[in-house]
């Protein structure tokens, strides 16, 4: 009975999204009150019975309800419960469950955070956020029912995949949706923009604390996904440029350009059309992101078996959006979006170049993903590019934008002058280029590793240069706004990624040894003792687990215990043992053992040494830091006031903000 | 000219420099980063002759996987339903890598070897790679064999 209840609630939200995306829209426009009063409640009521269902579905789970085929085909009676309750999105049903799930609770924080907005503009935004919950509710309802039974109902059912129990796996996928759906907010924001047709000249300074939390958002869940990949997936690497990675990090670099653009309308009134036509490909990146994983029309680790049908729904949906966003903004932009001008040299420039890259960058990544699918198209045969297509071109792409880096905070709005900025390049440029010697003594030949340090020196000073200059020319409290603290840990992140980055790709050693109980094996400077292996159990598996010390110089720094685990269902997994540490990881992996019968004889293993490779997710959660910190800006929080207002107010906080 | 119009021709040109290069490299960089899959069959047939480096994809034959006892090399064959071809690795293979679980391997020629640089085996044990499921199904078209030999998916 109770799975039931779970479907009535999605059709009741349905019902409820369908009246949150027409009243409220119609009301806006007829200005009627009473149907512009519907936004709120409407938003209020689906996020209830959304959350309804979901709760549910994991009752369901705890219950050990088999009865529902999703369950029973995603849990058994050993799993223990924390991996039942994260396999209620380790499928497809429930990935999507999930998504509306999220996108509810953006509705209703923004339903609760925007009572200061003019309630027509409100209405309008809550209206979009409504259709894309129809778009997603009805796709569940009718492609994708994660309620459904199965009956007679199995004794025990069948298993989470092994690769998703890992602790990793618990939050990444929430994080991660918080970031794509967030993008429907600023989304949402551009569309109730161009359909007020340029009444409300500030809604980018609205939209832009929820783009910096989506954004923030969907870097913490690359972070993770990156992070799970290493540590789970056995071999060690933080990136592939497989399809469905590639579909998170299209929106994160339209994404970065977005959160400068809308600081560039928001502060000058310049390039409003850009940024409302970034907001709709940030949106439109995320579902084809979602399109990509579900409907597994592309060859990636992480696509799963799927029925077409629900690609098909998905790929009409997309095109619905897609395409009638950009109609709208076709007939409507010209209206809206008259932006101010600016001189040559200034940070609208320099924001602009910066945003001509990352586009490029993604665009970029989008043809190569989607290549198979053109190569397809066009008969060329079964096509795929491989990883050194986007690693020349990202990194082509990236550097001018390292370059320019520096240089964005000391470039002054509206017309920059030169002298500053030159003294700013000397002094960094000074700074790299020592660094830059002093690496090439220790990492002897291996330019790469020479380069990063540069770059990340070059990048690192600049921005503490400009932290200095702001100390000593600013009184106290009026140093460093929420906003400016965040851009600058974000730049301060791109520093330490780039070390983390350009040191672990040119210094890892990799390598994969045979190795006999007691031989030892020297990889970057450590001994690698094999112990042997030994048997041990977990709730729903059992494990060959390998004993391996470290030495360094005779003694033994760490003793690590890597496993090749066999689940109830027979999926063998590898969990490999990190010893991590901030200046290097040391990372050992079990393959398999030389001769199958013999687990006690001779092993294949994998024994890295990885210098500076947790200084990539390091860099990453500086530059989430720094999302979250800028979306607190105060100024952000004001009142309906005038822009000149507004900019005045970061005048009156006295400690706040700068703590923040 | 007036200025305005010297700057947006200015703009415009460097906007269309810009595109040139950047098109430039990326068909560059597609053209020596394309890789095609084929199955065993489709290169007995001679079809991979023209590519230095391919992914060969299909599915590990019951039985045929051996390995060396003193180093990490691996062979085993890759079969569709009417080539096979004999694989040789070395290195750690996936967790998912077994007898009848369908692989891709990139990898070259080595006489009628197929020396393999990468193996993968997909998370899933009841996925077929789209790309490969198609492969597979040409091949068999192409023989004009009915396909229920490729339909016994690993369980």
């Amino acid at each position: 009975m109770i799975p039931e209840l779970g479907q009535f609630a999605l059709v009741l939200a349905l019902l409820l999204a369908i009246a949150q995306g027409v009243l409220p829209i119609v009301g806006a426009w007829r200005n009627n009150a009473a149907l512009i009063a519907v936004a709120r409640p409407a938003a209020a009521g689906q996020g209830v019975f959304v959350f309804a269902a979901m709760a549910v579905l994991i009752y369901a789970f705890l219950t050990y309800d088999f009865s529902v085929a999703y369950v029973a085909d995603n849990s058994n009676l050993a799993l223990p419960w924390y991996y039942r309750v994260t396999a209620v999105w380790g499928a497809h049903e429930g990935s999507m469950l999930l998504w509306v799930f999220i996108l509810n609770v953006w509705s209703v924080a923004l339903a609760a955070f925007s009572r200061h907005l003019p309630p027509a503009f409100v209405a309008r935004v809550l209206g979009v956020l409504g259709l894309i919950g129809v778009g997603f509710l009805a796709f569940i309802l009718f492609t994708s029912n994660p309620f459904l039974r199965e009956l007679p109902m199995p004794a025990d059912g069948g298993d989470l995949n092994p690769v998703l129990q890992d602790p990793g796996m618990t939050f990444h996928p929430p994080v991660l949706y918080m970031g794509y759906v967030g993008f429907s907010v600023a989304f949402a924001f551009s569309i109730a923009a161009l359909l007020g047709g340029g009444m409300e000249q500030a809604w980018v300074r609205w939209a832009r604390p929820w783009t910096n939390v989506a954004w923030a958002f969907l870097t913490l869940g690359i972070v993770a996904g990156s992070w799970w990949a290493y540590a789970e997936l056995g071999w060690g690497g933080w990136w592939f440029w497989d399809p469905v990675e590639n579909a998170s990090f299209m929106p994160w670099l339209v994404g970065v350009a977005l959160i400068h653009a809308q600081a560039v309308t928001e502060k000058r009134g310049s390039l409003p059309a850009w940024t409302i036509l970034l907001s709709l490909f940030a949106f439109s990146l995320s579902l084809l992101g979602t399109f990509l994983v579900r409907s597994g029309v592309l060859t990636s680790v992480h696509a799963f078996a799927s029925d077409p049908r629900r690609g098909l729904y998905i790929l009409a949906f997309l095109i619905i959006v897609i395409g009638g966003s950009l109609l709208l903004y076709a007939i409507r932009a010209p209206k809206v979006a008259t932006g101010k001008a600016f001189a040559p040299l200034s940070r609208e420039t320099g924001i602009m170049v910066a945003n001509l890259l990352f586009t490029t960058a993604a665009a970029m990544v989008l043809l190569g993903t989607l290549f198979p699918l053109i190569g397809d198209a066009l008969n060329l045969g079964r096509v795929s590019v491989g990883p050194p297509y986007f690693g020349f071109l990202f990194v082509l792409l990236m550097a001018p934008a390292v370059l320019l880096l520096p240089f964005g905070p000391y470039l002054r709005w509206g017309r920059a002058e030169g002298n500053q900025l030159t003294t700013m390049a000397l002094r960094a440029g000074i700074a790299a280029v020592i660094c830059a010697i002093v690496a090439a003594f220790f990492a002897q030949g291996h330019l790469r590793a020479i380069a990063g340090i540069g770059g990340a020196v070059w990048v690192g000073a600049g921005t503490l240069s400009y932290v200095i200059k702001r100390w000593r020319e600013m009184p106290r409290g009026r140093r460093f706004p929420a906003e400016m603290a965040g851009m600058l840990l974000a730049h301060t992140g791109v520093a330490i990624f780039l070390i983390g980055v350009m040191l672990s790709e040119s210094l890892s050693v990799e390598r994969d040894v045979r190795l006999e109980p007691g031989q030892t094996e020297s990889v970057g400077g450590y001994d690698f003792r094999f112990d042997g292996v030994e048997e041990t159990t977990g709730p729903n598996w059992r494990a060959d687990e390998g004993i391996v010390a470290i030495l360094r110089d005779g003694k033994t720094l760490a003793t690590m215990h890597p496993q090749k685990r066999t689940y109830s269902r027979g999926q063998v997994q590898t969990e490999s043992a990190i010893d991590a540490g901030l200046f290097r990881d040391i990372y050992v992996a079990l393959g398999e053992p030389m001769e199958a019968t013999n687990v006690k004889g001779a092993w294949a293993l994998r024994l890295y040494h990885k210098p500076f490779v947790r200084w990539i997710w390091l860099g990453g959660l500086f530059m989430m830091a720094g999302g979250f910190v800028a979306a607190a800006e105060r100024r952000f929080r004001a009142k309906r006031a005038p822009s000149a207002a507004a900019a005045a107010t970061i005048v009156t906080p006295p400690t706040k903000a700068s703590l923040a | 000219m007036n200025p305005t119009r010297k700057r947006r021709l200015a703009i415009v040109l460097s906007v269309v420099a810009a595109a040139v290069v950047a098109i430039g490299l990326t068909v560059f960089a597609l053209q020596r980063n394309m890789s095609y899959l084929f199955t065993p069959s489709q290169v007995q047939e001679g079809q991979a002759t023209q590519y230095k480096s391919f992914r060969l994809g299909g599915m590990v034959k019951a039985g045929s996987i051996q390995r060396a006892t003193s180093t990490l090399r691996v062979s085993f064959i890759v079969i569709d339903a009417d080539g096979a071809m004999p694989v040789e690795y070395t290195g750690i293979l996936p967790d998912l890598f077994r007898d009848n679980q369908s692989v891709i391997a990139t990898g070259r020629m080595d006489g009628a070897r197929f020396i393999a640089s990468e193996v993968l085996a997909k998370h899933d044990e009841n996925y077929m790679p789209k790309e490969l499921k198609d492969a597979m199904a040409k091949a068999h078209q192409n023989k004009k064999i009915d396909d229920t030999a490729m339909k016994d998916t690993p369980k």
